[in-house]
């Protein structure tokens, strides 16, 4: 096969059609286990509460937690899509960890995630994301800035 | 005290270099569900104007270690045990690469007593091997007071 053969990258969204409050992607993720133990050797973080629940509970927690920082670094990924996987045009990326994700043991835990046009300008658009687990919002004022040629 | 308050201001000597590998900028994309070709596939991300695969945006949280740096000085006076992760931004001034040779060098930014509790902010600026800025990280974490 060769590389010439196939384009590396979908096309990116045309900004002219966009209007603030459009929906442009949304994706749901199962976490398991093997999920939180992959990130956290991707990551180096070995906190315990995110693969022990005896740790996690001697700390006063329901259980084991998936990383905040796994969460956040998925629910981008429906934005990074819809940039023709083009991750290299998000140049600003916050959120607020305002409710941890808990990860059962058997069933796991579903993370939904919506994103919507917030603010258009110049340089390309802010898209603020909506992130839930368990019928709650776990992640609060996020929000991806995206460079779009104009 | 959770948190001492006078490392407000404090700036940590640059840790040491890190060398961003191919099979790390895989192993992460994979981790956080990122399956753009760019972060896998040297080819597609050259075809894509990139000088190497691509390292997703979450990336910098890797190399810039601001939770093991404030555990381990003394003079922070923070017990891991007690922190959460409060907001995290990425600003990203250019993408990073595997190939880069990143320096993180971390400033405590504030520090805030909210109740009990303290807010430390901190941000670890990157730069390249040429001394250019390539992402900040700007990490809020709470930590806990005696409850």
């Amino acid at each position: 096969m060769s590389a010439a053969a196939r384009p590396a990258l979908g096309p990116l969204p045309d900004r002219s059609v966009l209007s603030v409050g459009d929906e442009v992607a949304e994706a749901t993720f199962l976490l398991d286990r093997d999920k939180l133990v992959r990130y956290a050797g991707a990551s180096g973080d070995f906190n315990p509460i995110h693969y022990r629940d005896d740790v996690a509970r001697s700390v006063g927690l329901p259980g084991v937690l998936a990383h905040g920082m796994l969460t956040m670094g998925l629910a981008v990924q429906p934005v990074v899509d819809w940039l023709g996987g083009d991750a290299a045009r998000v140049v600003d990326y916050q959120v607020r960890f305002t409710r941890p994700v808990l990860v059962d043991a058997e069933l796991g835990a579903v993370v939904q995630v919506t994103a919507v046009v917030g603010a258009l300008d110049d340089d390309g658009a802010r898209i603020d994301l909506t992130v839930r687990s368990g019928g709650e919002t776990v992640l609060g004022k996020a929000q991806v800035r995206v460079a779009l040629p104009a | 005290m959770a948190v001492n308050p006078g490392i407000e201001g404090k700036r940590y000597p640059p840790a040491p270099p890190y060398a961003v590998g191919r099979e790390k900028v895989r192993e992460f994309a994979r981790a956080v569900f990122a399956t753009s070709p760019i972060h896998h596939d040297v080819e597609a991300a050259r075809a894509a104007g990139y000088a190497d695969l691509v390292a997703p945006p979450t990336f910098p949280i890797v190399v810039g270690a601001a939770l093991e740096t404030l555990i381990e000085d003394p003079e922070a006076g923070i017990d891991f045990g007690r922190v959460v992760h409060g907001d995290q931004r990425f600003v990203l001034a250019r993408p990073i690469v595997a190939g880069d040779e990143l320096t993180a060098r971390l400033t405590v930014t504030a520090v805030r007593v909210v109740g009990g509790n303290a807010m430390v902010t901190a941000e670890s600026a990157l730069t390249d091997a040429d001394g250019e800025h390539v992402a900040t990280s700007i990490s809020s974490l709470v930590v806990r007071g005696d409850s």
